[in-house]
C-alpha cells in the first residue's frame, strides 16, 4: 500500500498543476457552486454533496493515512441521529444541531478510534466494522429516542436563518447553497489539514510507519487524532443528510453505509483532494440510472467496485491526475 | 428471575455451545484463508450464505440433506477455488487492502445475484425429518438439531486437525503460515497451496451455512450480520489461530446465548463489548501472535 499511493504532487509538476494544487479549495468550490445549474437533478445534487463530504471524511483516514475503516457509517449515522434527535425532541436551532451532530461524530471516532488503533494492520478494518455493528445496535434499541428499525422521523427545518435573512429551506437550490456552503467550509479545513506539518506527518506515516516512528512522532496519537477528524467531517456529512432528508433511516448506520464511502472513495480516486466528490456523483448517478430499469442496481455497483479494484486502483480522478502529470 | 433454575442455565450453555459452533466453522475458515493468504475475506459471509441456498436449490431438485452436506462444500468451494484463481490471484503483491476491497465488491455481487435467482424474501428450511425433536441430555430435553451441529461441527475440526497436522500438505500448510518465503525456495508450488486453501476456507463456510439453515432460515442478507459476528470471534481468539477460533467462537456462542436469557435486548451488544474488553487487555487476542499484523 505504501508506495503506490504517490504523494500528490511529488513528480515534476507542470506550472498548471501546480496553480490548481495551489487553488485546489477555489477551483472545487467553484465546481460545486455551477454544479447544480447544469445538474436537471436538485435533490441528487445535494445527496452527492452530503455523500462527497462523508467520502472525503473517510478519506483522509484511508488516503493520507492509509488506515481501510469498515466503520464509519458509525461516524455517519451519529452525526445524523444526534442532529435530528437535537431538533425533534429538544427543539435545538439548526445550527446548534448540527454542531452537535459534528461533534457526535468526533465522539464515536474517538471510542473506536482508541480501541481499533490498539490493533494493527488488517485487524482495523475487522475491528472497526464489528464496533460500528454495535453502535447500530445500540442506536436501534433507544427506540424512544432514535424511532429504531422506523428510523428518526420529523427532522424538519423549514426557514433558515442566516445573517439576518430568512431562507427557505424547501426550495432545493437554496437548499443546496447552504449545505454547499458547509462543504466549501469543510473543503478549506481539509486544505489546511492537509497543509499544514500534521498533514505531512499524516502522510509520512503512510507511506512509512517506521521511519515516521523513528523521526519522534507519536504514531498511535497521530492514527487517533486523524481518526477524530475524520469523524467531524463525517459527524457534520451525516448532521446535512438529516436535514436534507427530514428523517433518518436506521440504514444510515448499517455497514452497507461503511461500504459507502469505501467505493465512493475509491471510485473517485483515494488520497486525492477532489476525488470523494468525483466517486459520490459517480456512484450515485450509477445508482440512480441504473435502478430506472432494474432494481438490482446492486450488481452493476459491485462489478463497477471490482473492476476499479482490478483495473484502476488509483480510481478515476486519480487516474486523470496521473496523466496530466505524465 | 423466577424459574432460573441451574438446569435452564445448563441448556442455554448447550444453546450457545451449538450457536458457537456456526461461529467456530465461520471463523476457521477465516483464520485459515488469513493465515495463509493474509487475505481478509469480506465475501467470507456471502459465501455463508450461498452454502445455504445451495442446499436449498438442492433440496428443491430432489436431494436431501445428507447428499447436501457433501454437495454443497464442494460446489461453494469450488467457486471459491474460481474466485481465487481469476480475480484475488493478481491482487497479490498489490498492498494487503486489495484483496479485502475486492472480496468486499465480491460480496455485493453475490448477494444480489442469489436475489434475482431466489428473489429478495428468504425461505424456511425444513430440519431433515431424522433430526427433529429433542432428547435428554440430563439437564433437560435439547433439541436434536443442535446437537447434530455440534456433533458435525467436532467432525469437521478433528478432520481438518488430522489433515493439517498428519498429512504432507498440512505441513506444508502450516509451514507457509509461518513463513510463505522459504516455502517457496524450498520449492513448493505456494500458488497452488493458497488456491486449495482459500477453496477449503469457502467450502467450510458454505457448509456453515448449510448447518444455520435450518435454525434460522434462509435470506439473502444472512451472511451479513453473521461476518461481524466472525471478526469478532477472530479478533477475540487471535486471527490465523485455529485453536484461538474455536475456543472464542464457542464462548462468544455462549456469552450470546446467556445474555439473551438474563438480558434479551443486550445479547447483540454483549459480543461487541467482549471483543472491546479483549482489545483492551490483549489486543493480539487469546492465541494471536503479537506484530503479525504487521
Amino acid at each position: 500500500m505504501a508506495n503506490d499511493l504517490a504523494f500528490e504532487s511529488s513528480r515534476q509538476p507542470s506550472p498548471l498543476l501546480e496553480w490548481a494544487t495551489r487553488h485546489r479549495v477555489a477551483l472545487a468550490s467553484l465546481f460545486l457552486l455551477v454544479f447544480p445549474l447544469v445538474m436537471p437533478f436538485k435533490a441528487l445534487a445535494i445527496m452527492i454533496l452530503i455523500y462527497g463530504l462523508y467520502a472525503l471524511g473517510f478519506n483522509l483516514l484511508f488516503g493520507y493515512l492509509g488506515l481501510l475503516s469498515f466503520g464509519h457509517s458509525a461516524l455517519f449515522g451519529a452525526g445524523a441521529y444526534l442532529c435530528g434527535i437535537a431538533i425533534v425532541h429538544f427543539g435545538w436551532p439548526w445550527y446548534l444541531a448540527i454542531g452537535l451532530g459534528l461533534v457526535a461524530g468526533m465522539a464515536v471516532a474517538l471510542v473506536i478510534g482508541a480501541l481499533a488503533i490498539r490493533t494493527r494492520g488488517i485487524y482495523f478494518a475487522m475491528v472497526t466494522m464489528a464496533l460500528s455493528q454495535c453502535v447500530y445496535y445500540l442506536f436501534y434499541q433507544a427506540v424512544d429516542l432514535t424511532g429504531g428499525e422506523n428510523g428518526l422521523r420529523g427532522v424538519n427545518l423549514k426557514l433558515v436563518n442566516i445573517a439576518g435573512f430568512e431562507v427557505d429551506f424547501l426550495n432545493p437550490l437554496s437548499r443546496y447553497y447552504i449545505v454547499c456552503g458547509f462543504v466549501i467550509a469543510a473543503l478549506w479545513v481539509l486544505s489546511r489539514i492537509l497543509a499544514s506539518p500534521f498533514g505531512a506527518v499524516i502522510e509520512a506515516v503512510r507511506e512509512n510507519e517506521a521511519r515516521a516512528r523513528a523521526s519522534g512522532y507519536d504514531v498511535t496519537l497521530v492514527r487517533l487524532l486523524t481518526f477524530v477528524l475524520s469523524g467531524a467531517f463525517c459527524g457534520l456529512a451525516g448532521a446535512l443528510l438529516a436535514l436534507h432528508l427530514s428523517t433518518v433511516p436506521i440504514e444510515t448506520m448499517h455497514y452497507e453505509t461503511s461500504g459507502l464511502a469505501v467505493m465512493m472513495c475509491l471510485l473517485g480516486g483515494m488520497g486525492t483532494f477532489f476525488g470523494p466528490f468525483i466517486g459520490a456523483a459517480i456512484f450515485l448517478l450509477l445508482e440512480n440510472l441504473v435502478s430506472v430499469w432494474t432494481s438490482h442496481w446492486q450488481l452493476f455497483v459491485g462489478l463497477a467496485f471490482m473492476a476499479c479494484v482490478l483495473f484502476f486502483p488509483r480510481g478515476i480522478w486519480g487516474t486523470v491526475m496521473d496523466r496530466m502529470r505524465a | 428471575m423466577a424459574g432460573l433454575t441451574l438446569d435452564l442455565i445448563g441448556m442455554q450453555l448447550f444453546a450457545g455451545v451449538a450457536l458457537g459452533a456456526v461461529y467456530v466453522l465461520l471463523a476457521i475458515g477465516l483464520s485459515l484463508i488469513f493465515g495463509m493468504l493474509t487475505v481478509v475475506n469480506f465475501a467470507h459471509g456471502a459465501f455463508y450464505m450461498l452454502g445455504a441456498y445451495v442446499g436449498l436449490w438442492l433440496m428443491a431438485h430432489g436431494g436431501n440433506f445428507w447428499l447436501c452436506l457433501v454437495l454443497v462444500p464442494l460446489v461453494v468451494g469450488g467457486i471459491g477455488l474460481a474466485v481465487e484463481r481469476v480475480l484475488i490471484r493478481p491482487l497479490y503483491g498489490r498492498g494487503i487492502d486489495y484483496p479485502l476491497l475486492l472480496t468486499f465488491g465480491l460480496s455485493y455481487i453475490i448477494v444480489e445475484l442469489v436475489r434475482i435467482t431466489f428473489g429478495k424474501s428468504g425461505f424456511p428450511f425444513d430440519t431433515p425429518e431424522l433430526l427433529q425433536g429433542a432428547v435428554d441430555i440430563g439437564v433437560g430435553y435439547f433439541p436434536l438439531y443442535r446437537l447434530f451441529v455440534i456433533g458435525a461441527t467436532a467432525v469437521i475440526l478433528f478432520g481438518l486437525w488430522l489433515f493439517l497436522e498428519r498429512t504432507s500438505f498440512g505441513l506444508i500448510i502450516r509451514a507457509g503460515a509461518r513463513d510463505p518465503l522459504i516455502v517457496r525456495v524450498l520449492g513448493v508450488n505456494v500458488a497452488q497451496v493458497w488456491l486449495i486453501v482459500f477453496g477449503m476456507g469457502t467450502a467450510i463456510a458454505a457448509f456453515a451455512g448449510l448447518l444455520a439453515a435450518p435454525l434460522q432460515g434462509v435470506i439473502p442478507e444472512m451472511g451479513g450480520t453473521i461476518l461481524a459476528e466472525a471478526f469478532v470471534v477472530t479478533v477475540v481468539g487471535g486471527m490465523g489461530s485455529l485453536l484461538g477460533a474455536v475456543l472464542a467462537g464457542i464462548l462468544v456462542g455462549v456469552v450470546v446465548s446467556m445474555t439473551s436469557l438474563f438480558a434479551p435486548e443486550m445479547a447483540k451488544v454483549a459480543i461487541f463489548a467482549l471483543m472491546a474488553l479483549v482489545l483492551l487487555i490483549r489486543p493480539q487476542g487469546f492465541f494471536g501472535r503479537a506484530g503479525l499484523m504487521s
